[in-house]
Formats: C-alpha cells, sequence, structure tokens
C-alpha cells in the first residue's frame, strides 16, 4: 500500500526489511571483533565501512531517504550534511595528525 | 480575503502542505545535529589515546552488555517505524501500543547507559580522570540527554492520542517523534562501531 501522499510512510515492509539487515550487520560486525578475524587498519577500516553501511540502510528503509518525489530537497541536504561531515572529520584529523607530528617530538616517528 | 478559512480536520490531504513542510523542516534540524555529533565524534577520534596512565577502552567496555543495549534500541526502532506505519493508518489502538513498547525499550536503554556510567565513576574513572573519559562522557552523554528528551516526547504525545485519538496533527507529530528516534538509533550505530568496537579491538 504506497499513499501518493506519505510515499512509504504507510508500509510496514521497508521497516522490516530494515530491521533484518541491521541486525545481520551488528552481528556481523561484533563477531569480527570477538573473534579477531582482522586485525590493525584493516579491521578498523571494516568495523566503520559495516556501519556506514548499516547507517545508510536505515536513512534508506526508516528515514525513507531518497523516496520523495520529483524536487528532491531533503535528498539534496542530505548530501550536502555528507560533504560538511567530510570537510569536518577529514580535515581535522588531517590537522590533528599534523600538530601531533610537528609539536610532540618525543613521540619519535 | 475573498477565500474564507476553511478546515477540513477529517482529511488529511488539506494538511498536505503544512505536513510536508514540518516534516522537511524537522529532516534539516536532525541533519544539523548530525554535525554535532560529527564534531564529537572528531574530538573522540583525536582524544582517545590520551588516556593520562589510566585504563583504555580495552580494560572498561563490556562488550556484550553493549551489544545487549544496541539490540534494545535497533528493536525500538522497529516498533516506533511500525507504530508511525499505524498511526499513517489512523489505528489507534496499535499505535498507542507500538509507541507505548517503543518508550518501555528506551526505558530500558537509559536504565543500561545510567547502570554503565555509574560502574565507570565508581572504579574511578569519571570524566574528570582523563581526555578520554571526558570525550567518552561527553559523546555517549549527549546522545543519552537526546534520548531523555526522545523519552519525554513520547509521554507528551501519546497523552492526547490517548484522549483524542489520531487527528492530522498528531499524525505528523508523531511522524517527527518517529525520525527522531531513527535518527538518535543512527547516531548510536556509529557510538557502538567506533567508540565501542573499535574501543575494545
Amino acid at each position: 500500500m504506497i499513499d501518493p501522499v506519505h510515499g512509504w510512510n504507510v508500509s510496514f515492509k521497508p521497516v522490516i526489511i530494515g530491521f533484518v539487515l541491521s541486525l545481520l550487520l551488528i552481528l556481523a560486525a561484533y563477531f569480527i571483533v570477538v573473534e579477531p578475524v582482522l586485525a590493525g587498519w584493516s579491521l578498523t577500516f571494516v568495523i566503520i565501512g559495516l556501519g556506514t553501511l548499516q547507517a545508510l540502510l536505515q536513512f534508506v528503509f526508516f528515514l525513507h531517504l531518497g523516496a520523495e518525489s520529483k524536487p528532491r530537497w531533503g535528498l539534496m541536504i542530505f548530501l550536502f550534511m555528507v560533504l560538511v561531515i567530510l570537510v569536518i572529520v577529514l580535515g581535522s584529523l588531517w590537522i590533528m595528525h599534523n600538530l601531533d607530528y610537528h609539536i610532540m617530538p618525543t613521540k619519535g616517528y | 480575503m475573498t477565500t474564507p478559512p476553511i478546515v477540513h480536520e477529517s482529511s488529511p490531504d488539506t494538511h498536505h502542505d503544512v505536513y510536508s513542510r514540518t516534516i522537511f523542516g524537522f529532516w534539516v534540524y536532525l541533519l544539523t545535529d548530525f554535525m554535532v555529533f560529527a564534531t564529537l565524534f572528531i574530538t573522540y577520534a583525536v582524544l582517545h589515546p590520551n588516556t593520562f596512565g589510566g585504563p583504555s577502552g580495552k580494560e572498561l567496555f563490556n562488550l556484550p552488555f553493549t551489544l545487549i543495549q544496541t539490540l534494545l534500541l535497533l528493536t525500538s526502532s522497529l516498533t516506533v517505524g511500525l507504530g508511525g506505519v499505524c498511526a499513517h493508518r489512523k489505528l489507534k489502538k496499535w499505535t498507542l501500543f507500538l509507541f507505548f513498547i517503543t518508550f518501555l525499550f528506551g526505558i530500558g536503554f537509559m536504565w543500561m547507559e545510567v547502570n554503565e556510567f555509574t560502574r565507570l565513576i565508581e572504579g574511578g574513572n569519571s570524566w574528570q580522570r582523563n581526555a578520554f573519559l571526558s570525550v567518552y562522557f561527553t559523546l555517549v552523554g549527549t546522545h543519552g540527554l537526546h534520548m531523555l528528551f526522545a523519552l519525554l516526547w513520547v509521554i507528551v504525545l501519546l497523552i492526547p492520542v490517548c484522549y483524542h485519538g489520531i487527528k492530522p496533527n498528531s499524525v505528523k507529530r508523531l511522524t517527527c517523534l518517529r525520525m527522531f528516534w531513527q535518527f538518535l538509533n543512527i547516531v548510536w550505530v556509529f557510538i557502538f562501531s567506533i567508540v565501542y568496537l573499535l574501543g575494545v579491538a
């Protein structure tokens, strides 16, 4: 049942699909950490990757990202948010790492 | 004024414009709140190795406990989603039931979080000890504060629905609450991955 006004809001299906997929991803990430399959940077990237994937799935299935009709303002604002967050996160990591490298001589890089 | 103001309380279509504008405004608010959490996450990423001789996340966190907490919040995200669908279908009893279940899951989640905070503080690991604990309490505490407001919001919204049934306005309000709750779950996904899983690994 898809209501033309409220779109996906009137169907149970996406909510249940989103729940099952999130559950699988949570358990997968948990077991990767508990049974140390990976180590070091690869573990970090896999865990952050699984988390980001789960967040995206929840955006799509719970918050109905991209399900709106043509002028997709919601999606545009979302993409702008992603851009701002990437600038904040990558920029801060870069600057703080640089500072650490230049003003903490005891660390012996 | 050439046209008299007409109010059709029974038909949701006349509220479509107000409805979609409200939902859009709330969506923009949620995304800016994500930016707040992003700055807290990056502060955590920068400061978490600085334990000043104290224990790191590996010794402090209890991963099975946090997994249960995560599953509680995920299940509440499911029930609030189903409750939102029921609100659109004007099923009063199911809406009340599902939002109440969500409320109980939220209480369970908060109870576990308070338990964990007291365990840390009683073990001498409060936010005053080192930079890692300061940023940990700030990040997880900010999420907890949002949860607290969401719980209050559930109570405030359910009382009128209980007495007057589901009006078009209450569909709008319940949808905002549902979005807020699911947004908090998405933030928790990152807290679980970055703070807990990577903290223990």
